[in-house]
């Protein structure tokens, strides 16, 4: 359950288009399922009233789509950013990805998003409809009349467990109470595998990575990803689509997609939730993040706007490749 | 049955101001180092993308090596410090992602430094025969 109401949410966004301070809404939309919501533009207070969803399932970082949706836009786009989500849009701000000008942006605090997969987990395929206004998630089937009840605790999407601040660092107005950076366990896991051996950390990520379909889905919602032209629409780069190997074939694209967000992601974890087959790749940006603050300090990425980011700077002292792996079997 | 003898294939990429004339230097005093290292001379350390690297790999070299100048003689001034961090994070990451460290290796070679060029080359070499063949990046599609 979120703690603002949906109604609240309406409200705010209606008063604002209607006074004319911004001529549309950049929200959460109804998609085919009650658990599928998807980024929606709003233009008139019938469509929010009609349309427009915040629930449990509210996922969606909309800081990349402030690039396009604000390129032709005749005056200001009111967007709902939550805390994970600011951090985006100032990286895009760093990178002069759309202009400020033309953004309304409004904080709305988070009480954590549900994984669906986990949801599904425990109540089965064939859900018909999902409410989380409840202390309770109520899952109904069509299989069974009564719905399944879940804590919503047990299905906190990962992301959401190890969330890294409750804070948000932009915004035009804010909804609630601001709240904290969070001392996140986040960089556990990465850790876990660090201390694995080489052929260990292979399997793993043979395991995990092969269940590739190379939809490019994480690359299409990453904001960080925000280029004109891709390396991945490149045919002639022979990492477009799938590659024959004899260990595993996705490896290259992942480092090629991880690689093109180091320094610049900022943990927004949205890769890893619009993966169709749950590869964890936030493990793979965690790696760099936890790389880059142990060697060239703490960063993070969109905490404020116009920071330099770690690869594109340095210092006459950095630490030599050959050093890092001394420094860690050590 | 004759065993046939593991040949790796190394590429060096090498900055044309320090470690490419390192590599002539080695080369003029005659001193060995292994037929199979590959040099591929570019302007700067920082003129190498991590793609390249990345791509060597998927067309089926055993180890990868980069040569540049040694921090604070590079001949644009700052190209190698941004090697040094830009090489750290790949290099660790396909660490992480369970490729042999040692297939990576970054050096800074002089001029001056035909000696260490020889003697970084035919240690690298015997890494990398160690290891034996780069099995978890190629892409069999490059294979000959
Ligand atoms: S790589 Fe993933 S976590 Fe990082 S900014 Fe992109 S979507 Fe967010
Ligand atoms: S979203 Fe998942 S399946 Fe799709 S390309 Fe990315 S890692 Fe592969
Ligand atoms: S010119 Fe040699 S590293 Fe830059």
């Amino acid at each position: 359950m979120q703690k603002i109401m949906r109604e609240q949410l309406i409200e705010k966004a209606a008063s604002l288009l209607n006074n004319g301070t911004v001529t549309a809404v950049l929200g959460w939309g109804k998609g085919e399922f009650d658990y599928d919501v998807t980024p929606a533009v709003f233009k008139t207070e019938e469509e929010l009233k009609a349309g427009f969803v915040w629930n449990d399932f509210c996922g969606a970082n909309f800081s990349k789509y402030l690039v396009k949706k604000t390129d032709r836009l005749e005056g200001k786009l009111l967007v709902f950013l939550k805390p994970c989500d600011t951090y985006s849009f100032n990286q895009l701000l760093t990178e002069h990805r759309f202009d400020r000008e033309k953004v309304y942006a409004i904080g709305v605090p988070c009480n954590g998003m549900a994984d669906i997969a986990k949801i599904k987990a425990v109540s089965g395929e064939g859900i018909s409809a999902v409410d989380t206004n409840g202390e309770k998630i109520a899952v109904t089937t069509i299989y069974d009349d009564a719905p399944v009840m879940i804590d919503p605790a047990d299905v906190l999407a990962e992301r959401c467990i190890n969330c890294k601040s409750k804070k948000h660092v932009a915004y035009d107005e804010l909804l609630g109470e601001e709240g904290d950076v969070i001392d996140s366990a986040r960089f556990d896991e990465v850790a876990r595998l660090e201390a694995m051996s080489a052929d260990e950390r292979f399997a793993f990520w043979q395991n995990e990575l092969s269940r590739c379909i190379r939809c490019n889905a994480c690359r299409d919602a990453c904001p960080a990803c925000t280029c004109e032209k891709c390396v991945f629409d490149n045919p002639a780069s022979g990492v477009e689509n799938k590659s024959p190997a004899n260990s595993f074939e996705e490896q290259l694209f992942h480092v090629i997609r991880a690689y093109h967000v180091a320094g610049r992601c900022t943990d927004c974890g949205e890769c890893s939730r619009v993966c169709p087959q749950n590869i964890p790749l936030h493990l793979l940006n965690r790696k760099f993040i936890k790389d880059i603050n142990e060697f060239y300090g703490e960063y993070q990425a969109g905490e404020t706007v116009g920071s330099r980011a770690p690869l594109v700077n340095y210092t006459t002292e950095d630490i030599e490749p050959g050093e890092v792996f001394d420094r860690r079997d050590k | 049955m004759q065993v046939k003898e593991f040949k790796p294939l190394i590429v060096a990429f090498c900055c044309n101001w320090c470690s490419y004339a390192g590599a002539d230097l080695a080369g003029g005093n005659r001193l060995n180092y292994p037929a199979e290292v590959k040099i591929i001379r570019v302007p700067c350390s920082c003129r190498i993308n991590p793609m390249f690297i990345l791509r060597a790999f998927q067309r089926g070299a055993d180890g990868v090596i980069i040569c540049g100048c040694h921090p604070g003689d590079c001949h644009y001034t700052s190209g190698n410090y941004y090697t040094r961090r830009r090489m750290a994070a790949l290099f660790s990451m396909l660490d992480f992602l369970g490729i042999e460290k040692e297939r990576t290796r970054l050096e800074w070679v002089s001029a001056a430094e035909g000696a260490k060029f020889a003697a970084t080359m035919n240690d690298f070499a015997e890494k990398i025969i160690e290891l034996g063949e780069n099995k978890r990046l190629e892409d069999l599609r490059c294979k000959k």
